[in-house]
């Protein structure tokens, strides 16, 4: 894949990209209109499949010849058999389960290594919001008011790690990203990328 | 299959409408179809899950296109209870356009500027395959109820053995809704390596409870007719057309959804501006549905009808394999694509669920998709322009992972 192809894709998905082998087994839980999925078979080669809610998002993949299943991360994991992919990954979906810790270990179960992206909901502007006007926070990364977001489970940097531990995975790689989608590259604590990192992508295994 | 034209002028019950020519024409067909046809001998009998042996028999089939130099691009399209091997040219007694004609020719999502297109009429059918209808030889009379009962496995079976005779070692689709469907599945668990994808379409892994129960009342409206004579109608020169036609017409509303019915017919009456205060068709609806049995008489046997019904409920594809679903499918390489209609009761969503449930335990390739339609069962034959996109990329993708162009 050439440099110039990176800079065309979302954030995340450049980051996740970079977790993955070529040639690997993966599934993407959330994989909304296949994008993600298109990318990775396209430049990684690798053997795909998604599963998606949104019945439209589903059809959107399948026409344009992505293997993909509707179906809800909460309830439709447990179908799968243990180490089926090399890869399960959860982009920009965590969030939006009802029942994070069962989907992150059914993830682990699943693939042999499990990549997760997320928002962020310890950044600085989220703190910001929430202690000079009281009020939850809406950012252009995050536009949806409390009472109609998808997003029932927000979890910080922080939160996320320990819900790894308390699931027995090992952190592999991670990475923040700033308001922009770019990596953060200096290199500082977890408690600096858990104000400044807008997003964050793990790359874990089970202990 | 089911005809979708609006409704018909009022008629006051099914009678048959064929002259003697026509019937002449009819009995051609079941012994010596216009379409091409393949023979077995007694050399060459066809084994049956019953535990007997056919022979001799024959199947009957269409093609279109043109099979490639290295056999790669044959597309074997699978019909449901009622229809034919004539998927894409006109059907011989009725003059109608092929069953699936907006799915399959040129330029559509089975494509046959690129694809090799097999359809062959079913075991037990009656349009030049072996079937009750068909002439025992050692009688010189239609089998009748001395033909076997056959089975979806029997069905693919036969299939199998033309396909073979015709010298393709693996088909690279197997299409189908409905009972089609059902063949889909049986090819891809029963021949998991001469199947590269797969495509059921509105279909179940099993025929449930419900649906062996219409087809029960079927059956029970076809035997009930005096003119059955217990299969052996051809004896007396009759036809059981009125226990078929009702037959025909009580499946005929499991076709179709309650609100496409509303919106088709609703309470309208047919030409008239009261009602009658009688047992006439004052309702549209009436007079569809006795236009549908009625036309149905004309182009199909009511053995058959008994035989491939059968059929259908006898299929259970988890029970073959210690049941669990998921062992039909274990280690299969072949890709899925399977879809299902939101407005189908007769193989709803839920059906096609269980198989991609089954297909994900066996970590097998598949792909969903739920179309939003009002159309019910039907919906599957019909002007479904999400269904042809998602067939298109199907298999546009696997066509691409075969390295066919």
């Amino acid at each position: 894949m050439n440099k110039h192809m990176k800079q065309d894709i979302r954030g995340d998905h450049r980051l996740i990209c970079d977790f993955i082998t070529p040639g690997s087994r993966v599934l993407d839980i959330g994989c909304e209109d296949g994008t993600l999925l298109n990318h990775l078979m396209g430049t990684l080669n690798v053997d795909g499949r998604g599963i998606e809610l949104s019945q439209a998002g589903v059809n959107t993949c399948v026409a344009r010849g992505l293997s993909v299943v509707q179906g809800d991360a909460d309830l439709d994991l447990s179908a799968y058999p243990d180490g089926a992919f090399d890869y399960a990954i959860l982009s920009q979906t965590l969030q939006a389960t009802k029942d994070p810790k069962h989907v992150l270990e059914e993830l682990l179960r699943i693939g042999k290594k499990a990549v997760v992206s997320f928002p962020n909901f310890g950044h600085w502007r989220n703190r910001l919001q929430l202690l000079t006007k009281g009020r939850m926070p809406v950012t252009d990364y995050l536009p949806y008011t409390w009472y109609d977001t998808p997003n029932i489970h927000f979890c910080t940097i922080r939160d996320f790690m320990e819900l790894a531990k308390e699931v027995d995975a090992k952190v592999l790689k991670a990475e923040a990203m700033n308001a922009r989608g770019k990596p953060i590259t200096i290199n500082a604590p977890w408690w600096v990328w858990n104000l400044i990192g807008d997003q964050a992508v793990f790359l874990l295994e089970r202990n | 299959m089911t005809d979708t034209a609006g409704a018909a002028p009022h008629t006051s019950g099914a009678t048959t409408g064929l002259g003697d020519a026509d019937t002449q024409t009819h009995q051609d067909e079941i012994n010596n179809p216009s379409s091409k046809v393949m023979r077995f001998g007694m050399d060459a009998p066809l084994q049956l899950d019953e535990g007997t042996e056919l022979a001799p028999w024959q199947i009957a089939y269409e093609t279109y296109g043109e099979l490639n130099a290295d056999k790669s691009n044959a597309i074997l399209v699978c019909h449901a209870l009622t229809g034919d091997q004539y998927v894409a040219s006109p059907n011989p007694i009725t003059g109608k356009p092929g069953w699936w004609n907006l799915m399959v020719g040129p330029g559509k999502p089975v494509d046959t500027d690129r694809f090799f297109v097999i359809c062959a009429n079913v075991l037990g059918g009656c349009l030049g395959t072996t079937g009750p209808a068909s002439t025992n030889p050692e009688t010189g009379k239609p089998y009748g109820l001395n033909m076997p009962i056959v089975t979806i496995g029997d069905m693919v079976r036969s299939q199998l053995r033309l396909v073979e005779a015709l010298g393709i070692e693996t088909l690279f689709a197997v299409v189908g809704g409905s009972m089609g469907g059902m063949q889909v599945l049986q090819w891809a668990a029963a021949y998991p390596d001469k199947v590269f994808a797969a495509v059921p379409i509105a279909t179940a892994a099993r025929h449930s409870s419900q649906n062996i129960a219409f087809h029960e009342v079927g059956r029970q409206a076809v035997m009930a007719d005096p003119n059955w004579h217990n299969g052996d109608y051809a004896s007396y020169k009759q036809r059981p057309t009125k226990g078929l036609a009702v037959a025909r017409m009580a499946a005929h509303i499991t076709y179709m959804s309650d609100s496409s019915l509303h919106t088709k017919f609703g309470r309208n009456l047919q030409d008239r501006s009261k009602v009658t205060f009688g047992f006439d068709a004052d309702f549209q609806i009436e007079s569809y549905l006795r236009h549908q049995g009625m036309t149905f008489v004309d182009r199909f046997d009511a053995n058959t009808y008994l035989y491939v019904t059968r059929a259908m409920d006898y299929f259970d594809l988890a029970a073959q394999h210690g049941g669990k679903l998921a062992h039909a499918f274990l280690h299969t390489k072949t890709r899925f694509c399977v879809v299902s209609f939101t407005s189908d009761w007769l193989f709803p969503t839920s059906e096609s669920k269980a198989i991609v449930k089954a297909l994900n335990a066996a970590a097998a390739n598949v792909s969903f998709v739920e179309i939003d339609s009002d159309r019910g069962h039907d919906a599957f034959l019909l002007d479904e322009p999400e269904m042809f996109e998602t067939i298109t990329g199907f298999l546009n993708s696997a066509a691409w992972a075969r390295g066919l162009t």
